[in-house]
């Protein structure tokens, strides 16, 4: 289960924006099956850490590694590997659920029709699934993303305020998804404003402002 | 199993082709576009059949080029917008090969779409029908040229919120020499000359374009991104 092959790792994160700096010095391991939660008051860089360890922001210092290596030069192995949801559900309005996920989950993996409703299922938004992502509301578009991240199955979950729009059962459920997939040796970095209460062992990054 | 570049490329060009058909308003607009500006020339200048006939390759080409700027500003704003371009980054797939299908989609909606309905313009300025083909040829080299042109102008502007006048700034001095070159094209072939000239030109303008935008696009997307 402990495969170092999949092991997440920062090292002295710097980040200024403009003049402000924003990350001073973040590092932190997450190895396969652990949960580490990214916590911290609004505007203390959460978000701009998720997007650095994506890929999508460089650190004026440090780096991020994958298996070891910095994550620019393995970049498809380690894009292959994760799977990242932003604040923003990602969605094309005018395509229905089941079309989004297909043409977002396609470029990650062959993927059948078959598999993409069962994720929606899995989420609960099954019935969603033909209608137009344009009628559905913030909660079910958050689960519509959510069932991205499961189609995809990758080994690394980098999720943003993922219970930010759910209902009681919303919460419950992506909780229960995080420790199904923590039990299967996956990891997972999630930002949260709140304290997670989650049946796994969860770490713990403060971030102030 | 991984997905083949290739393979991710169809994928896109069929997902642009379908929003663009759910969009049948956006889809028809640089064509409706097209059509007005060529007609109200005869209308506003004079319907005497021996000066449409001169004017023709300009008011034609300065048409084309005017409705592909008008459509390309949306080629990633949608996407950046909706949050899809992080998504597509982050997809495993090089951003090249997304910039290079989206380019595609965009110029098979709009370039292609406007040489079909060019004969029909062509006619009603007077263009004899036999400098059709080489009107049809240089067309569609120029339409495409001009969605690469414009995806490095959209790629460049796709983070700033008014970003359509510094498009039209940085794409039109681009399409100088596609403008000249094209309108001569056609022009030599309404007056029963040789084209190839201008044709050639064209055609390595296309080639030249087609093979650094998808880089320089790319990289102003990264940039966007950060």
């Amino acid at each position: 289960m402990h495969d170092p092959r999949c092991a997440l790792a920062a090292e002295t994160i710097h980040v200024w924006r403009g003049e402000r700096h924003v990350l001073r010095g973040v590092s932190f391991a997450v190895e396969p099956g652990q949960l580490l939660h990214v916590f911290g008051p609004n505007g203390a860089g959460k978000t701009t850490l998720l997007r650095v360890v994506c890929g999508l922001l460089r650190p004026e210092q440090g780096r991020i590694l994958w298996a070891a290596r910095p994550i620019q030069t393995v970049q498809a192995e380690y894009q292959a590997a994760m799977a990242y949801a932003s604040h923003e559900a990602a969605l094309k309005a005018d395509l229905t659920a089941l079309e989004n996920l297909r043409y977002a989950v396609g470029l990650k993996r062959r993927v059948q029709d078959g598999e993409l409703r069962t994720a929606l299922e899995r989420t609960g938004v099954g019935a969603c699934a033909d209608l137009p992502a344009r009628v559905l509301s913030a909660g079910q578009r958050r689960r519509v993303a959510l069932a991205r991240v499961l189609a995809v199955r990758a080994r690394l979950w980098l999720l943003d305020e993922p219970f930010a729009n759910l209902d009681t059962k919303g919460t419950e459920l992506m909780g229960g998804l995080l420790e199904q997939h923590i039990a299967a040796g996956g990891s997972a970095l999630v930002v949260a404003h709140h304290a997670l209460q989650l049946g796994c062992a969860i770490g713990r990054l403060g971030l102030s402002s | 199993m991984s997905v083949g570049v290739f393979r991710a490329m169809a994928l896109i060009l069929r997902r642009e082709l379908r929003l663009s058909f759910r969009r049948p308003d956006q889809l028809l607009q640089p064509l409706v576009f097209f059509l007005i500006v060529t007609t109200l020339f005869p209308l506003a200048l004079s319907p005497l059949l021996s000066l449409l006939r001169d004017m023709a390759p300009g008011v034609l080409w300065v048409a084309a080029l005017l409705s592909s700027l008008l459509s390309i500003e949306s080629l990633f704003k949608a996407d950046a917008d909706d949050g899809t371009l992080e998504q597509l980054a982050l997809s495993g797939q090089p951003l090249e090969a997304i910039v290079i299908a989206k380019t595609l989609a965009h110029w098979l909606l709009s370039g292609a779409a406007l040489v079909a309905i060019s004969p029909l313009v062509a006619t009603a300025l007077a263009i004899p029908a036999a400098a059709f083909g080489t009107m049809l040829a240089s067309l569609a080299l120029g339409t495409l040229t001009l969605s690469w042109l414009g995806a490095i102008g959209a790629g460049l502007t796709v983070g700033l919120r008014r970003g359509s006048v510094l498009l039209s700034l940085i794409v039109l001095p681009l399409a100088m020499p596609l403008l000249i070159f094209g309108a001569s094209a056609t022009d030599r072939a309404i007056g029963g000359e040789n084209p190839a000239g201008a044709m050639l030109f064209l055609a390595a303008l296309c080639l030249f374009t087609c093979s650094l935008a998808p880089l320089a696009a790319s990289a102003a997307l990264r940039i966007t991104l950060e």
